[in-house]
């Protein structure tokens, strides 16, 4: 493990003269602390607010005077919550398969293989991540109702391929770049097909890397909103983000806080659970996706 | 291979040619299925929406439509000609320059933290997760309801201290929408400013502190002189990164103050025209001016960071 520049600032007897380091020290703990408040901050206070209800809703306290679980009762009886839930997994989970399977095969080709036009088409799909959505949305509006599949999760899936596989390829490639050339030809020698040397020989080897791309697709896809907000029509057809955006009240005054409060924590605490205990597998995924490449 | 060398040089070569010609085949078998899914979902798509720019194209009925030529863009009640265009233009470049401004800034502040060893580290890469792994849609909603003018908790405590007079309405006053939405954006895209800094921040040889530790060099000038000019590709990349992101932003803005002129931005504009009002060819025409617009500054980004990165490396 590194230590930055200052923490060797810090020891005892680095700095020359007067010992002046408890300022630095100080200064460090107070930082990091107003950003670990900052950041769950918002979090902790939707928890607090979706466990209290009518008029206990506009007291500002953190701890909720009398905590009731309505709202999450609420929220799965006035709308098909929990079909919403198992939409986003299933977009979520068709998409990750699909991205893994498919830019596993493609990084086999891009990172072990010499051919024409390799650097041109790396750029291509580069720079595929960063079309706007809204650049393809009548596009590919177009094509979703040419196949039918207009208020289908099956368009979510496609569509949302766009926003993942640009960056499984590019940190796959990465990855394969790096494994020893002696498999590839131990394998040859054993006649061994390509197919299964990717998915029998290499997948195993690139486990991490396959978990941190893996992670990274499923929460860009869990999270997605305007594809899903454009190609579904129906309560039934939406994903978590549309069901969120779009809970009203019939009467559509004020909004139903307590119970949107209460969606979101529903979506965000399997999320925050599986970063926290996936940290340092996603932290090397983000900066291999844009530093290495 | 072992038994290379009892063969005939030419067959030997002949042999290495048919092989490399056979590997370079199964290269492209490899690649074509994700070429072609990203053929269909990205490139036809995208092509589809440039032709659709220049027709008069409606969501009613997408296959009925005339060949207009430019009229989207430059004629009477064209693109162009449009305030309402105009202003979601500015509202996005402003929401851009601020947003990726204070993210660089933070972020650089909170690698600066990161890379100490400390205990407190883990922790503060873990609370730093958590707003990117909300979604945005997500931190909207907690966002609007923590500045909600009546009984939000930030005017509350705003109030309490006595830094306002009045509640102020943060979303909803013109003044102040966009510079809430940017707030929330600032929340949520810092962490992975500051993830991609402290990559870079990681990279930096440890001789180099080192040495100016040996001479007694200021904190201050080894940051300036050792630590900033070492990381400022990859600092420049995560800026890039960021502003291109954040050019298109949709979602955030979509969710906190719906269509409103005042905040809207171009991606929002877009789906506005192209859904709301089932205008195909105008929406399309604007979405084609955005995605130009990030084509040519990826392009100009391009360039500038490969004359950094050949500085970097001289």
């Amino acid at each position: 493990m590194k230590a930055g520049a200052g923490s060797r600032a810090f020891a005892p007897g680095a700095a020359p003269g007067q010992p002046r380091f408890p300022w630095g020290r100080i200064g460090y703990w107070a930082a990091s602390l107003l950003f670990i408040f900052v950041s769950v901050f918002p979090l902790l206070y939707a928890l607090s607010s979706s466990l209290k209800q009518g008029s206990g809703l506009f007291s500002p306290a953190l701890w909720p005077e009398a905590p009731t679980f309505a709202n999450y009762s609420g929220v799965f009886a006035d709308q098909p919550f929990a079909q919403n839930l198992l939409n986003s997994l299933l977009v979520a989970g068709s998409v990750v398969s699909l991205s893994l399977g498919l830019s596993l095969m493609a990084a086999w080709a891009f990172g072990r293989v010499e051919f024409r036009g390799r650097g041109l088409l790396l750029i291509l799909i580069l720079s595929a991540s960063m079309l706007p959505q809204v650049a393809v949305l009548s596009g590919m509006f177009e094509l979703v109702r040419a196949f039918g599949m207009y208020d289908t999760l099956g368009a979510l899936i496609i569509a949302d391929l766009l926003l993942t596989l640009p960056f499984t390829v590019w940190v796959l490639v990465t990855f394969m770049r790096q494994l020893p050339k002696e498999l590839e030809e131990a394998a040859a020698m054993d006649g061994v097909g390509v197919l299964t040397l990717v998915f029998r020989v290499f997948m195993p080897l690139l486990w991490p890397a396959m978990v941190a791309t893996g992670l990274l697709a499923f929460i860009a896809a869990w999270n997605e909103f305007l594809f899903a907000l454009t190609f579904t029509l129906s309560t039934e057809a939406r994903t978590v983000p549309v069901a969120i955006a779009l809970i009203s009240t019939p009467s559509g005054f004020e909004l139903p806080w307590g119970k949107i409060m209460a969606a979101s924590v529903i979506v965000t605490l399997p999320l925050v659970a599986l970063v926290v205990v996936f940290q340092r597998r996603i932290v090397s995924g983000l900066s291999a996706g844009a530093v290495k490449g | 291979m072992a038994d290379d060398s009892l063969r005939p040089p030419f067959q030997n070569a002949l042999l290495r040619g048919g092989l490399a010609a056979q590997r370079v085949r199964r290269a492209w078998w490899m690649a074509a299925p994700m070429l072609l899914v990203l053929a269909a979902v990205g490139a036809w798509p995208l092509l589809r929406t440039i032709w659709f720019s220049l027709t008069d194209s409606e969501l009613s009925n997408l296959g009925d439509y005339a060949f207009i030529g430019l009229e989207n863009y430059v004629g009477e009640y064209g693109l162009l000609a449009s305030a309402e265009w105009w202003q979601a233009v500015g509202n996005t470049l402003l929401f851009t320059g601020l947003s990726v401004t204070l993210e660089t800034l933070l972020g650089l502040a909170v690698a600066l933290l990161l890379n100490q060893a400390s205990r407190l580290r883990t922790l503060l890469r873990a609370a730093l997760l958590v707003p990117w792994a909300i979604p945005t849609v997500v931190s909207a909603k907690m966002w609007s309801w923590m500045l909600h003018d009546q009984f939000g908790i930030v005017n509350h405590h705003l109030l309490a201290l006595g830094l306002i007079a009045a509640p102020l309405a943060w979303t909803a006053d013109p003044q102040l929408s966009l510079f809430s939405i940017v707030l929330v954006d600032v929340w949520k895209a810092t962490p992975y400013m500051a993830l991609l800094i402290l990559a870079a921040l990681q990279m930096v040889p440890e001789d180099c502190y080192e040495a100016a530790r040996v001479d007694g060099v200021p904190r201050w000038q080894v940051f300036r002189r050792i630590t900033l000019p070492l990381i400022l590709p990859g600092l420049l990349v995560a800026m890039v990164f960021r502003t291109l992101d954040a050019l298109r932003v949709f979602d955030l803005i979509y969710v906190m103050t719906s269509n409103s002129r005042d905040t809207q931005s171009m991606s929002v504009f877009v789906r506005e025209q192209l859904i709301d009002f089932g205008l195909v060819g105008y929406g399309s025409a604007a979405a084609t001016c955005l995605f130009f617009m990030i084509a040519l500054l990826s392009i100009i980004a391009m360039g500038l960071m490969r004359r950094t990165f050949e500085r970097a490396a001289a």
